[in-house]
């Protein structure tokens, strides 16, 4: 399949891999996929509690090549952002900036997903 | 990784042309360019001279009398005509075929067709190394079964079926026995007459040979075979497959028959070789899983599953080296995974996380050594980016998660 040169480049160059203590209680994680569908997107948010904003991104991706540059993009979109504009993150937008081929928008899907989830997690670890 | 490498590992897919086979087969597209069926003059006769020795070539590398090659366009045409012409040849006999779950599209879409148009079809299962149980097979046929199609070797996994034995139960219950030989001929030896194949397809491409050249052998005596032609025109090819002979691809799948029956040996022997440094060194990296059998198989090719990693993306990280093939479902037309890894009984996230390589007549020792090395170093990275290699390592029962299926 022929991938556009953005996202060869975060296959290549994947931003903001790697893992956040998920015991923190200023950590969201968001963890969806399945290993039988071939993709699993593990994505993480930390979150400052003073000013609110997403102040990293961390991802792990068990995928091809759409899903782990889909991740890759969606931390790179998600840091300095509050959890509002976060959430308003669209799938098309992935699609759009990766030049995603029409079967592997799927992978786009996901890594809304693992956004949403995410933010969900914070936010019910921070329910009060 | 350079740009500059780029080493063929895809070698069940196609192989390239052997440069012997295109010097053979140049001067029938200029100088000889006549049609075979012209009986009447200079032109017509060099064409029918050559692509009857094509046939003997051809004939003599599978055991067979040169009558018995009927020539097609490749083995998908050739699986066609021998399970629709046997079909429609013999529906007064009955209508039940009986198959094999991992066979190629060309025979299973095939019998789908077929079951639309009123046959019967069973589609036997295989055992975790791709084989198929010869009771099962037996307990199967039935009064009205007409066609056993089962084939020589498979193209993923390389697991090569018990011809012979298929053929005694076929002839005990007087069952016409077809095989789709296209990954075994002239890679493996192949004798229609020993082992009692009936009808054989196979093609030129995967022996070094043209594309868009296929045969398929149809046994003319004990049993004499018919099949339907599925091709109507000028009743070339015993009236079997009309259509003008395509004279250029005929003399290079000749050539490329006579090349494989003196050289197959020594191929055989030197791939086997390679393939087993490749599966070695590769089993050292932890949690590989091989897919086949280790005994029954082809000597130039392995599949190899690597648990954590799903394989389009791993290809991804040596495609621009590295041709090789994966039974991920991001990699087939389909988007499901590998029918056939998934018939061995291999879990989806395996079938996702295969890669099948392929040697061929070309392959340096070289190549395998860049191949290893650039797998192993792939799958390290992608495992650095998976969620479930760190889980595993975690010790987290990857089973027992609740995913969010999707």
């Amino acid at each position: 399949m022929a991938y556009s040169d953005k996202l060869l480049d975060h296959f290549k160059k994947p931003k903001n891999v790697g893992t956040l203590d998920k015991s923190q209680k200023n950590v969201g994680t968001g963890l969806v996929g399945a290993p039988e569908c071939g993709d699993v997107m593990r994505l993480q948010i930390e979150v400052d509690e003073t000013s609110g904003l997403i102040k990293d991104a961390k991802f792990k991706t068990f995928g091809c090549g759409s899903a782990i540059a889909s991740s890759s993009l969606a931390t790179e979109w998600l840091k300095g952002k509050t959890l509002d504009e976060a959430s308003s993150i669209d799938n098309m937008d992935i699609v759009e900036e990766l030049e995603l081929p029409p079967v592997k928008i799927h992978c786009s899907v996901l890594a809304e997903d693992a956004i949403k989830s995410a933010i969900k997690d914070y936010k019910s670890k921070n329910a009060e | 990784m350079s740009d500059k490498k780029l080493i063929y590992l895809d070698n069940n897919a196609t192989t390239p042309v052997d440069p012997r086979v295109v010097e053979a087969m140049l001067p029938y597209f200029t100088e000889h360019f006549g049609n075979a069926a012209s009986r009447n003059h200079p032109f017509g006769w060099a064409a029918e001279g050559a692509v009857d020795k094509a046939r003997e070539q051809i004939a003599g590398l599978i055991g067979a009398d040169p009558r018995e090659i009927i020539f097609t366009s490749g083995a998908t045409e050739a699986d066609n005509l021998a399970i629709k012409g046997v079909a429609e040849m013999y529906k007064g006999k009955g209508n039940h075929i009986i198959t094999l779950e991992t066979e190629h599209k060309a025979v299973l879409d095939t019998c789908k067709k077929l079951e639309k148009e009123g046959c019967e079809v069973t589609y036997l299962k295989v055992n975790r190394q791709g084989l198929v149980d010869l009771a099962e097979l037996e307990a199967a046929i039935r009064p009205t079964t007409i066609l056993v199609s089962i084939m020589f070797a498979n193209n993923e996994i390389g697991v090569v079926q018990p011809m012979k034995a298929i053929s005694d139960i076929c002839v005990k219950h007087q069952v016409l026995f077809m095989s789709d030989a296209t990954q075994a001929v002239g890679k493996i030896p192949v004798d229609v007459k020993e082992l009692g194949i009936h009808l054989m397809a196979f093609t030129g491409h995967k022996m070094y040979g043209p594309k868009g050249v296929g045969v398929l052998y149809v046994s003319r005596k004990g049993p004499r075979v018919k099949v339907t032609s599925q091709m109507d025109g000028g009743g070339h090819e015993r009236g079997m497959r009309s259509g003008t002979l395509n004279v250029p691809g005929i003399v290079g799948m000749g050539k490329a028959c006579e090349l494989c029956a003196e050289e197959m040996e020594a191929d055989a022997t030197r791939l086997s070789g390679l393939r087993d440094k490749l599966e070695k060194e590769l089993m050292k990296v932890e949690e590989v899983v091989f897919n086949g059998h280790t005994e029954f198989r082809m000597p130039h090719m392995t599949n190899l599953s690597f648990k954590h990693v799903e394989g389009e993306g791993l290809m991804m990280t040596f495609n621009q080296n590295i041709a090789l093939s994966s039974g991920s479902a991001c990699t087939s037309a389909s988007l499901e995974p590998s029918y056939v890894l998934k018939a061995l009984g291999l879990g989806d996230d395996l079938a996702h996380s295969s890669l099948r390589i392929s040697l061929g007549r070309f392959t340096t020792e070289e190549d395998i050594d860049f191949a290893i090395d650039a797998i192993r170093t792939g799958v390290n990275h992608m495992r650095e980016l998976s969620p479930i290699w760190e889980m595993y390592q975690e010790g987290v029962d990857l089973d027992a998660v609740q995913w969010s299926e999707h």
